[in-house]
């Protein structure tokens, strides 16, 4: 692995501005923060998994890494580029480094365009002087190496399963050859077999063509099965940022332990002796985020630090945005329990 | 008597493409106060299943065989039977709370039919026995609350007032057809320990239909396996999980990351789930299965007891299956170490020996 990241991310945020309810053109619209600085690197051929809960902010940062979403803050990338806010014809160049594979794989093919047509859009789009048979060739490469027939290329995406149709999805986004491929909840609507298959068949790309993915999920174990390093997101806010292991092991952060307790474990022995963390009240409007920590409303651990002042991410490998990081002691565990 | 007791079931929907076989011969025997998990992927007929027995299923639908709830026949039974049990003695919670709920109406209104309709209360009792269930449910401020419409609650909420809901005339059944597929995890575990809660205080039986095997580990006493229409295996909950008996609930159990494990390859079951327009003639699972044998692809093997307590539908023996515990199909890939091993390796292998490899 070389020492110069693939992408750094920098105080990312996204705001959307919304219309006052009952407002009139001249007044101010309210704003929602969906991704209030997130800071972040990647590493080539790394997998950096995003989990986090609806609402957190996890599609938004993919989306403004891409420049689907107008964002402020750096995102800059191997050659010293920052990506945000670069115009479209720059943009164009890192488009085909960094490809996106949804989370409906039906929605988001064209039903009226044959898989090959799909598959090829992207190369004959970045790549205008290729002839005809060596864009059909390349396909039809592509096709055998995510698991579909060659033969099968003039067919449409209707004709297709669920787990076959993410496999188009992913043959479309590896055809340019990226080196980073953001993949948001690729396999949330899939069935759990077909899902094994979709993972599996990501995992073995990564590691025969080098890619460095960024896997965003809600679900934990999924998150933790593919990736090296988790980063656990709150309201738009990075929580905890560390290697896999190191995050499932040892959560240092109050939300990512409750976050992970509730985590169904297909055990029924365990599941009996599990203990729920439970998360006081709902998760508060991105539209009035709270003061400081923005868990600190739902926080079993809040002080009148946590009000007034934001805790920055920190630590060396294992980074953690809290003001009491560590372990739940046991007694708190008991009197949380009871207050909620 | 069992609560419910289902005979030789069958669903059918007759469809430009041919009859589609959703369900096939279920015989069920539910007692009062249990819990029963129905687990399947899409398309497996566990949600059809319960269609069928609400009277629900879709117009070009078909049921066939014998549902008796408490003694009455209700499968196909005239909508004047059936309405005086829906909802007063079995009642149903859908996945999607947003589009169950009536987003025209508030809360109030809607709930207060339901009782006004089975219960013939008048408007304000309805509202204020409505009220009391949505405390039960924990929603805070419920007074206060029932006023609102759907689209003001988040999600949680909007299932525990489905939930609610579906409580209002105390049913001696609840079905619960992915009640927290569409919720965070933290809220599917309070969803889930609240339905415990209230079946423990309402004597209720329930049927949880789900994908999700964390969500069955936790909550079902005994558990059905659904493949293309079939049982595949029936057991209490802990051998299921320890000794799966069926080549589908060992491959559907491998092929879960588990976030307290630490995992290489996931185990993934090859293939895809049978079309149904033309089911196979023998067992569904067979093309996918990691112990074929020949009379699988002619022959449905029946559903069998083979342990006090656990049936299984297959022709493999349960030795082979138990010998099979990391199925085979899939042979796991070296670790990234043995991967790094086997490279210094081949570096002091002369060259034209390194094909071997």
């Amino acid at each position: 692995m070389t020492a110069k990241p693939l992408l750094t991310a920098r105080d990312l945020r996204v705001t959307f501005d919304l219309p006052a309810p009952g407002g009139m053109p001249w007044t101010k619209p309210r704003q929602l923060h969906a991704v209030g600085g997130v800071d972040f690197t990647l590493m080539p051929g790394e997998t950096l998994g995003v989990v986090g809960e609806s609402g957190s902010g996890k599609s938004t940062l993919a989306r403004a890494l891409i420049g689907l979403v107008p964002a402020t803050g750096q995102a800059v990338w191997q050659d010293g580029t920052d990506l945000i806010g670069l115009s479209p014809g720059k943009m164009l160049k890192y488009r085909s480094e960094i490809q996106m594979v949804f989370q409906d794989p039906l929605a988001s093919l064209n039903p009226r365009m044959t898989v090959g047509q799909i598959i090829a859009e992207p190369l004959t789009t970045h790549h205008k002087g290729l002839s005809r048979t060596e864009v059909k060739t390349r396909v039809k490469d592509m096709m055998d190496r995510v698991g579909l027939l060659p033969n099968q290329i003039n067919r449409y995406p209707h004709e297709f399963s669920g787990g076959q149709c993410q496999r188009i999805g992913i043959a479309r986004a590896l055809i340019v050859e990226p080196k980073l491929v953001i993949c948001d909840e690729p396999v949330s609507a899939l069935d759990v077999s077909i899902q094994a298959q979709v993972i599996n068949l990501l995992a073995e790309l990564q590691r025969d063509l080098g890619l460095a993915l960024i896997f965003i999920a809600h679900d934990l174990s999924v998150v933790k099965h593919i990736s090296n390093r988790v980063l656990v997101m709150y309201l738009g806010r990075v929580m905890e940022l560390a290697e896999a292991e190191s995050l499932y092991a040892n959560p240092c952060h109050p939300y990512t332990q409750a976050l992970l307790s509730a985590v169904p474990i297909p055990d029924p022995q365990l599941e009996r002796k599990k203990r729920i963390i439970p998360l006081k009240g709902e998760l508060p409007s991105p539209m009035n985020p709270p003061s400081g920590c923005v868990f600190r409303t739902r926080c079993p651990r809040a002080q009148a630090i946590c009000a007034s002042e934001r805790p920055a991410l920190r630590g060396r490998a294992h980074l953690t945005a809290c003001h009491f990081p560590g372990p739940l002691p046991p007694e708190e565990l008991t009197s949380f329990a009871q207050s909620a | 008597m069992s609560l419910l007791e289902i005979r030789d079931l069958n669903v059918r929907f007759a469809t430009t493409d041919g009859e589609v076989s959703a369900v096939n011969g279920i015989n069920l025997d539910l007692e009062r106060g249990a819990t029963l998990g129905i687990v399947g992927e899409s398309g497996s007929g566990k949600s059809q299943l319960s269609f069928a027995l609400m009277g629900l299923l879709a117009r070009n639908g078909r049921a066939t065989g014998s549902v008796r709830f408490d003694g009455t026949e209700i499968l196909n039974a005239p909508p004047a039977v059936l309405n005086k049990i829906r909802a007063r003695r079995i009642a149903m919670v859908f996945q999607d709370p947003m589009t169950s709920l009536n987003p025209y109406m508030r809360v109030s209104d809607q709930m207060a039919e339901v009782l006004m309709l089975h219960k013939g209360m008048g408007k304000a009792q309805a509202v204020a026995e409505s009220a009391t269930m949505l405390d039960a449910v924990k929603i805070p401020d419920a007074k206060g609350r029932i006023r609102l419409y759907p689209h003001e609650f988040s999600g949680g909420m909007r299932q525990r007032v489905m939930i609610a809901m579906a409580l209002l005339c105390r049913p001696d059944l609840l079905i619960a057809d992915e009640p927290t597929t569409a919720l965070d995890v933290t809220v599917q575990a309070q969803i889930m320990e609240l339905l415990a809660d209230l079946q423990r205080d309402f004597g209720m039986a329930m049927v949880l239909i789900t994908h999700d095997l964390g969500v069955i580990a936790g909550s079902a006493e005994r558990v059905m396996v659904m493949y293309g229409g079939r049982v595949m295996e029936r057991a209490s909950v802990d051998p299921l999980f320890a000794d799966p008996a069926h080549p589908y609930t060992q491959g559907l159990l491998a092929a879960i990351p588990r976030v307290d494990q630490k995992g290489d390859k996931l185990s993934a079951i090859p293939g895809s789930p049978p079309n149904m327009t033309h089911p196979p003639a023998g067992c569904p699972f067979a093309p996918r299965c990691a112990y074929p044998l020949a009379i699988c692809q002619q022959v449905m093997p029946p559903l069998q007891g083979f342990a006090p307590g656990r049936e299984r539908a297959c022709h493999v023996e349960i030795e082979v299956v138990r010998a099979g515990h990391a199925p085979l199909p899939d042979l796991p890939e070296p670790a990234a170490a043995d991967l790094d091993e086997a490279q210094q390796l081949s570096d002091l292998i002369p060259e034209e020996s390194a094909h071997d490899r």
